[in-house]
């Protein structure tokens, strides 16, 4: 699914990735770890897309239709409603049957009585779950992950485990991470930056 | 063709939603653009010719534009949501057209105040000046909408967004200008729709290199 071939990201006369290679077969689960700073989202950003490699090559076997992204930040409206952000993001993917797939998100992920609240009015934790809801709401072939954790409560972890959990047979993922043992039994690799 | 119409359709939707829940672009160009007409009035004395007073409704018209051009993008920097926009399949130039639309829906409604305080404060505009500003308005928000994506990416965005714009629109000041004074401004109008056609079709084929890396 992707393929790393001597990949190399460099900001300037900073280098932030330098000769990595990886395999990501389709099916498997391969978590990222590293202490911050050492390149772990600038890889997430290169495997979506979102940057482009100064050395080596990335390839990725799933369009972007098939791609479900969660980054440091939720990518959604503050000034729209979580029901808005989530409608936005399901007309732009073509989402079949976009409201009760929207309806049934908002529920499995706690937000559904905040469904008319702005995101600019959510906690950190409503905003990963809401980003999470976004990510999720075409069904991705492709996860990629980037601390999706973060902010969340013991509830929504404990969520987010079950959600990782139910996809693993139907996806494949890429997922970084601080906490590897929380993903160690879903998880087919790793890749550990220095 | 139908599937990147219903996109820029969402996408311009989205622009008048965030408009008119935060308010905070089209208020201070109506605003702008009124203020900037009355200072206009008592700053020129009374027997300056028409041909001056034309030229200060477009000053005013450019800037009031560039006004809410440098607020285009401000949505989508907050919670990095053009990240999202970009990895959505949907043709990247949606992004653009839709912003454009949006743009151009606000640039027509501070020009309903901005034209009949023009025809108060100084003369009344024929049919070629408003068709001028209707085809320069399509040119000023294609293009503009496009500057602002390439500064959105840049520390230094609100210095970018004028440089980068402000060249770029001196075509739509000059046919803007001939329509409304000169004497045979059907030239100056096909040089507007001109200006509007090739802009448009450079922006639409080179927007996806703007918002990737």
């Amino acid at each position: 699914m992707i393929r790393a071939t001597a990949l190399g990201k460099r900001y300037g006369m900073k280098r932030v990735l330098h000769d990595v290679d990886f395999e990501l077969e389709r099916g498997g689960f391969l978590v990222v770890t590293g202490p911050n700073g050492s390149g772990k989202t600038t890889l997430l950003r290169l495997a979506v897309g979102l940057a482009a490699p100064t050395a080596g090559a990335i390839e990725v076997a799933v369009d972007r239709a098939r791609l479900g992204f969660v980054g440091h930040e939720p990518l959604v409206y503050g000034e729209l409603t979580a029901l808005e952000n989530l409608d936005l993001y399901g007309r732009l993917y073509r989402v079949p049957e976009r409201r009760e797939r929207i309806g049934m998100l908002l529920e499995r992920f706690g937000l559904w009585d905040a469904r008319r609240e702005r995101a600019a009015k959510f906690s950190r934790g409503m905003l990963q779950r809401l980003a999470l809801c976004r990510a999720f709401l075409h069904e991705p072939e492709l996860y990629v992950l980037d601390e999706p954790f973060t902010g969340l409560d013991d509830e929504g972890a404990e969520l987010l485990d079950r959600e990782l959990a139910e996809r693993r047979p139907r996806g494949t993922f890429l997922v970084a991470t601080h906490d590897p043992a929380r993903l160690e039994p879903l998880a087919t690799g790793r890749l550990s930056f220095a | 063709m139908r599937r990147f119409a219903a996109d820029v359709a969402t996408l311009a939707r989205k622009d008048l939603r965030l408009e008119l829940r935060a308010r905070d672009t089209l208020p201070a160009m109506l605003l702008f653009v009124f203020s900037a007409l009355v200072v206009f009035h008592f700053a020129i004395p009374d027997s300056s010719s028409r041909l001056a007073s034309n030229g200060l409704l477009w000053v005013a018209i450019l800037f009031t534009a560039l006004l809410g051009l440098g607020r285009a993008f401000v949505p989508e920097r907050e919670h990095s949501v053009l990240d999202g926009l970009v990895l959505a399949p949907c043709d990247r130039s949606a992004i653009w057209l839709g912003k454009g639309l949006a743009t151009l829906s606000f640039l027509v409604a501070a020009e309903a105040i901005a034209l009949p305080a023009f025809a108060l404060f100084f003369s009344g505009l024929g049919a070629s000046a408003v068709a001028g500003v209707a085809l320069a308005d399509v040119g000023i928000c294609l293009v503009g909408s496009f500057v602002a994506a390439m500064s959105v990416a840049s520390r230094a965005r609100e210095l970018i967004l004028p440089l980068l714009f402000l060249p770029l629109a001196i075509p739509i000041v000059i046919g803007g200008v001939g329509a409304s004074v000169a004497s045979g401004p059907g030239r100056y109008l096909a040089f507007l729709a001109l200006y509007d056609a090739v802009f448009a079709i450079l922006c639409w084929a080179s927007f996806e290199y703007v918002v990737t890396e």
